[in-house]
């Protein structure tokens, strides 16, 4: 009873959430997927560094600190954008997204450098 | 003709008369100005009175490692291996300082050389704690704006100009970490606290540069990683938290810590060291938290919601307590190191770690500190809480979160009442403005009620109040009045007291003494540097000098030899070494100086002129470092009944270590006091008690005209036959 009970609330939950989110306009999915490109790169190179060993470090480091960086600000830049945050209405979106350009900008370099 | 001329004239003036709002404009900007100069000045006493040098021990360093990288540039500089100290085991000196104060400083420098002005590296090192003291009233009247209005981040800069407690480490000559780094934190502060509160991505990288910045200068950083997400946790649990605060911790948080890795020093520590994992703990619990909020958001059953927020705690939470337990456990991720953990356990260091208990700076403080470097602030501060209590919003949170822990850091460590000064400094600036606004608000609508009387007044009920009113008016007025003249005087009061603090207490430079003479003149003891300039002219390049740690910077940087050991103190062990052999008999000692190459022995004496930082009233902890290392030395051979003694009944293995006989050879037959025998030591206060002191193999090289520096030489061994 718990059981069956329990796998229809997975169900209807995973379906609500679906639903829900087919909702949202097209720019916010493309920033979504891009998220979750990077968690998934990010994902790589911890199960290669599982395999290999960590010895640059720094290299490991870098390499996973730019893919969770890039998907920490493309996650802002969501914030930024969409239209449902009123916190956010006054913003324009390319002001946004400039700042999300210059972020990545020096979030790379800082990369580059710390690569070794 | 008068006619003709005084026409333009009225209407010249009219034209010169501004409207309120350019009035204002012109007031704020001319009360910065002229506390940026306040503040640059009130700091000059010191090279008034003396001359423009470096001060104390640790700026020695600063200004020998900056030297080299005028000298040498900058890819040397990094990459600098120091053999001149610590011999023999040398030291990386690019990857073990924070290289900010340097940068900065031959920035400036060059920069000055580029407009054409040939000012000496010296005097950029001087000047460079002043400037950023000045620049750091500018970043606190933004401050003060960005948490309440205008006045009081007026009120904050004047107050942060000329407070005691930033002075102390700020003046011209004290060319050290924290004069560049009270300016970064507070900078730093600034520029998140305006990114949570507008939310922008370009504010955030400001932080997140600021943060660099202060990692690259101090070592103090520890504080800002461990109060921001401090900070942000309060926000998440009082329900304050917004999608601003989302985009300003999270991208300067990963930015920050990104930059602040390319810091040699610092180095992994934010992913490895226990200290840091406060900031990751929050990161993480902020993905987690935003998350379910936008789940929730989506979600329109709550129900549904309910469920998934259960599996999706318990998930996060096991992972997150399986890490963090695999972590510790492992060592991966090491706990809290002693210099950080005394802060939380004021007694661990006098247990376990002598040298950090040992150092002065590293004392609980005393109420008398407090007041000395605070005044007025000190009861300002509590009221100006009270004003933020009753309006609150992020920015005000973070300022008294900011000012209650730095004030308990302050009460743990005297050195620490500088980070705390910042926050004491707008919190009491609050207080002033709200106050000062309040009670000519008062003043003011007196004239408002009076002029609304008299052109109204028909019906008796008003008459009534108004009557009502004008009875109590007076006695408001007078009592705004006298209030307002009460804080104009107690302000009064607090200039005067700093300016008197910095003048007496704060403007020494340590390394040159001033005493007044029998007939009130001023006399001047010079001796540090004349011994270290005999040094540098009269030793052999390439002898090793061995001295207690406080002088090795002053000794490399001014007398240009090699030491044993010096103020980095980065290995226990070899300082243990140094503090054995100065306790041990000279026969024991003499082995131990043989095997370290030593050339010259420096030792601090104050007998003749009473000076009472000395070497033998620190041998103390001389003993409790060697002893902590090496259980032949045990600190009760040197005490009488626990008493530390240097008379005649000091115990004997006082009255014959190394350390008696090199402070008090030939002291015997020195006649120091009018009326007092030969031998009287003036900063003990006693008549010494081994008078006939024979050395063996040391011979005295250099004793200072007042005697406060000595130097011996060691003898090569005898030869065979």
């Amino acid at each position: 009873m718990g059981r069956t009970s329990s796998k229809e609330d997975a169900g209807a939950l995973f379906h609500s959430l679906r639903s829900a989110y087919a909702a949202t306009p097209v720019n916010l999915k493309i920033i979504d997927l891009y998220v979750g490109f990077a968690i998934f790169t990010a994902l790589i190179q911890v199960v290669y560094m599982a395999i290999v060993g960590s010895f640059p470090f720094n290299s490991f480091l870098s390499g996973v600190l730019s893919c969770f960086g890039t998907a920490v600000l493309a996650v802002c830049l969501r914030i930024q954008v969409n239209k449902e945050n009123k916190e956010f209405k006054d913003l324009p979106p390319e002001r946004a997204f400039a700042d999300f350009v210059l972020c990545n900008l020096v979030l790379h370099l800082v990369i580059m450098n710390f690569l070794g | 003709m008068t006619t003709v001329t005084n026409m333009p004239l009225s209407d010249l003036l009219k034209s010169f008369k501004l409207k309120t709002k350019q009035q204002e404009l012109l007031i704020r900007v001319s009360i910065l100005c002229l506390v940026y100069i306040l503040a640059f000045i009130t700091r000059l006493f010191s090279v008034l009175r003396y001359e423009s040098m470096i001060h104390e021990f640790d700026p020695y360093f600063n200004y020998r490692t900056t030297l080299y990288l005028t000298q040498n540039g900058f890819y040397d500089f990094w990459n600098w291996f120091d053999y001149e100290s610590w011999y023999p085991l040398g030291r990386i000196v690019g990857g073990t300082l924070y290289p900010g104060l340097m940068v900065t400083a031959v920035l400036i420098y060059r920069i000055l050389h580029f407009l054409r002005f040939a000012v000496h590296i010296r005097e950029v090192c001087v000047l460079t704690a002043p400037f950023f003291a000045s620049n750091t009233t500018l970043v606190a009247y933004f401050f003060g704006k960005e948490i309440w209005d205008t006045g009081a981040g007026l009120v904050a800069a004047i107050l942060i100009a000329i407070c005691p407690g930033y002075i102390s480490r700020s003046v011209a000559g004290s060319y050290d970490n924290e004069g560049v780094a009270i300016f970064a934190l507070l900078f730093t502060f600034y520029l998140f606290v305006k990114a949570v509160n507008t939310g922008s991505l370009a504010w955030s990288l400001a932080s997140a540069f600021g943060y660099f910045y202060m990692v690259s200068a101090w070592g103090g950083y520890v504080f800002i990683i461990n109060l921001i997400p401090l900070y942000v946790l309060v926000l998440l649990i009082t329900g304050r938290y917004s999608m601003r605060l989302y985009v300003a911790y999270n991208c300067m948080y990963v930015l920050g810590m990104l930059l602040a890795m390319q810091i040699r020093f610092v180095g992994f520590q934010h992913v490895q060291s226990g200290e840091h994992m406060a900031a990751m703990g929050v990161f993480f619990l902020m993905q987690v938290f935003y998350f379910l909020d936008w789940v929730k958001h989506m979600l329109s059953d709550t129900k549904l919601f309910q469920a998934f927020l259960r599996i999706t705690v318990t998930c996060a939470v096991v992972v997150g307590t399986i890490a963090l337990g695999l972590g510790m456990l492992s060592g991966y991720i090491s706990p809290w190191t002693g210099r950080f953990y005394s802060l939380l356990d004021p007694t661990y260091a006098k247990d376990h770690i002598p040298i950090i208990a040992s150092v002065s700076e590293h004392q609980p403080t005393a109420w008398s500190s407090f007041m000395f470097d605070y005044h007025i602030l000190l009861f300002l501060f509590p009221a100006g809480l009270y004003f933020c209590f009753k309006r609150l919003s992020d920015a005000t949170i973070f300022i008294v979160m900011y000012g209650l822990t730095s004030m308990y850091f302050a009460g743990v460590m005297v050195r620490l009442i500088l980070v705390a000064t910042p926050a004491v400094c707008l919190i009491s600036a609050i207080a002033v403005s709200a106050t000062v606004k309040n009670l000519t608000v008062l003043l003011r609508s007196k004239n408002k009620g009076v002029l609304t009387g008299s052109t109204k007044g028909s019906s008796s009920s008003r008459a009534s109040s108004k009557a009502l009113l004008d009875q109590s008016q007076p006695f408001q007025k007078n009592g705004a009045i006298a209030l307002l003249f009460g804080a104009f005087y107690l302000l009064s009061k607090y200039a005067t007291h700093c300016t008197w603090v910095t003048s007496e207490a704060y403007s020494s430079p340590s390394i040159v003494l001033a005493a007044r003479g029998a007939h009130g003149n001023r006399v001047i003891f010079d001796d540090y540097r004349e011994a270290y300039f005999w040094l540098r002219q009269n030793t052999p390049v390439d002898a090793k000098v061995m001295s207690w740690w406080d002088y090795g910077y002053q000794i490399t940087a001014m007398g240009n030899r090699t030491v044993i050991v010096d103020n980095n103190t980065w290995n226990n062990t070899h300082i243990a070494t140094v503090g054995r052999a100065l306790s041990s008999y000279e026969d024991e000692a003499i082995e131990i100086m043989r095997s370290l190459d030593v050339d010259y022995v420096l030792v601090v004496f104050g007998g003749v002129t009473g000076y009472s930082s000395d070497d033998i009233n620190k041998f103390l902890w001389m003993v409790r470092i060697g002893g902590g290392v090496f259980p032949v030395i045990k600190e009760p051979d040197y005490l009488v009944n626990g008493e530390y003694r240097v008379d005649k009944g000091a115990a004997p293995k006082m009255l014959n270590c190394l350390m008696y006989k090199l402070c008090y050879y030939r002291f015997g037959e020195m006649l120091t006091e009018y009326g007092k025998p030969p031998g009287y030591d003036r900063a003990r206060g006693v008549e010494i008690g081994n008078k006939d002191i024979k050395l063996e193999h040391l011979e005295e090289a250099f004793t200072t005209s007042n005697w406060i520096v000595r130097i011996y030489k060691v003898k090569p061994p005898n030869n065979r036959w």
